[in-house]
């Protein structure tokens, strides 16, 4: 199954950002399994037309934040689902998106049920790593 | 040998009394997209005129290919592509025959490649070039320019009156070419949802003066635009380096920054406000903050400079 992507140029969020995201949610949403390989850097910057480095940027930071894993000669892989942040990093990280979700939403005039049901519904197929458990042990 | 394909040592010139390219120290790595942008009149083309040797700099030199750009052999000029500005063709040659005549001065000619581009461009060979489109024009000058393999691609505004089609074809021509990676390209452009896409490193010419030469990253990175959210009063506009504009409402500041670091950036989250909210910008707003009106008048920050 070929991955689907959006990009658009000309707006706010850099293109490798956009690339992150996208393959963020495609892993949480399992339409990327573990294990699985990604296309090479060069294809698929030839599939959506846009600069290689923009692409290997964003494997880039997903293999940082333990999402994808680089094998060398061998590509890009889904890593094995686990959670590499201790919970208070999580709780930490969770509070960024908060505040800047609450400060745009402040001004938007949406009453709080309605933001929530929306918040509900974008993750409404959003499942937690099993092997993670909210745990303070190390 | 270097790893600039294109290196300039204060590079100048005066049309009469006007300065058009002033003290320019401009450094292209090999292998990268590098999109040289600037308003109409900013000296983009007559920089680019300089590097291939055809306007003399009134001082200064510049380095292509390691050779000095007033002494560029015709064998130099061979691993050169140039695509000047306006797609200009032989109108009564056929397709075929600008094919043929510009193939006559290149040692390599790369024939699946010239079909190629032309048929990406729905081009037929026994088209007279003089009855063209413009966006046809435009696919038969890149498929002149592309066909001899040249190590440097120096395009002046290729996308300059194309459809949105010709232009993803332009942009799949530039990705192509630069597969091999000791491939280079320059070229100038004011679509900038065209340069996000395929450029990797920029340069900002603004009136002579190079005011930005870094990875596009960075210039997103730096060049950043917050709206602090308050209540009465409000703070006063801030002293910053680099500050681009700052607008002001009833309950909200905007400040736009040329430069942002963490000094900048302390300082901004420093002021009195009860939301501060770090808004996006597009890579086209960002550099119309950067070289617009307001900008100018208001902030002589050290330029944005980075190299590899």
């Amino acid at each position: 199954m070929a991955l689907q992507f959006e990009i658009y140029s000309g707006s706010g969020e850099a293109i490798y950002t956009q690339i992150e995201n996208q393959l963020r949610r495609a892993i949480a949403t399992g339409k990327l399994l573990e294990g699985q390989q990604l296309p090479s850097v060069r294809s698929l910057a030839e599939q959506l037309t846009v600069n290689p480095n923009t692409v290997s940027r964003a494997y880039a930071e997903l293999v940082t934040a333990g999402l994808l894993e680089a094998q060398p000669g061998r590509g890009v892989f889904v890593a094995p689902r686990r959670q590499i942040y201790s919970l208070e990093e999580r709780q930490r990280r969770l509070n960024e998106a908060i505040e800047q979700f609450a400060n745009t939403a402040a001004f938007l005039d949406f009453t709080l049920p309605q933001l929530l049901k929306q918040i509900e519904s974008r993750l409404s197929d959003y499942s937690p790593t099993k092997t993670s458990k909210p745990s303070k042990k190390t | 040998m270097s790893d600039y394909v294109i290196e300039t040592n204060g590079l100048t010139r005066f049309f009469g009394k006007n300065c058009v390219v002033s003290d320019l120290n401009l450094r292209i790595p090999r292998g990268s997209i590098f999109g040289f942008l600037g308003r109409n009149g900013a000296g983009k083309s007559t920089t680019i005129r300089m590097l291939l040797g055809l306007v003399e700099p009134t001082r200064g030199s510049s380095r292509v290919l390691g050779k000095d750009s007033m002494h560029l052999t015709s064998e130099d000029r061979g691993r050169i592509g140039y695509l000047p500005e306006g797609h200009h063709v032989y109108g009564w040659m056929t397709v075929e025959e600008c094919g043929k005549f510009q193939s006559a001065f290149y040692p390599r000619w790369n024939n699946k490649i010239f079909h190629a581009v032309l048929s990406h461009f729905r081009l037929d060979l026994k088209n007279k070039s003089g009855n063209l489109s413009r966006g046809q024009r435009a696919g038969l000058c890149l498929a002149m320019v592309l066909a001899p393999e040249p190590e440097l691609l120096i395009l002046d505004d290729p996308a300059l009156g194309l459809d949105p089609v010709a232009r993803r074809s332009l942009i799949q021509s530039m990705l192509y070419v630069t597969r091999r990676e000791d491939r280079t390209i320059l070229f100038s452009s004011h679509l900038l949802s065209d340069v996000e896409r395929v450029a990797d490193q920029i340069a900002v010419l603004d009136r002579g003066i190079l005011r930005a030469s870094c990875k596009l990253d960075t210039f997103r990175r730096r060049v950043r635009q917050f709206t602090l959210h308050y209540k009465g009063e409000g703070p006063s506009v801030p002293k910053i380096p680099g500050l681009l504009q700052s607008f002001r409402t009833e309950d909200e500041l905007s400040i736009t920054v040329a430069n942002l670091d963490e000094d900048t950036e302390r300082k901004i989250r420093a002021l009195n406000f009860d939301s501060i909210e770090d808004v996006p910008l597009s890579l086209e707003d960002a550099f119309i903050s950067y070289v617009g009106e307001r900008g100018e008048k208001s902030f002589f920050a050290k330029d944005l400079e980075e190299t590899k």
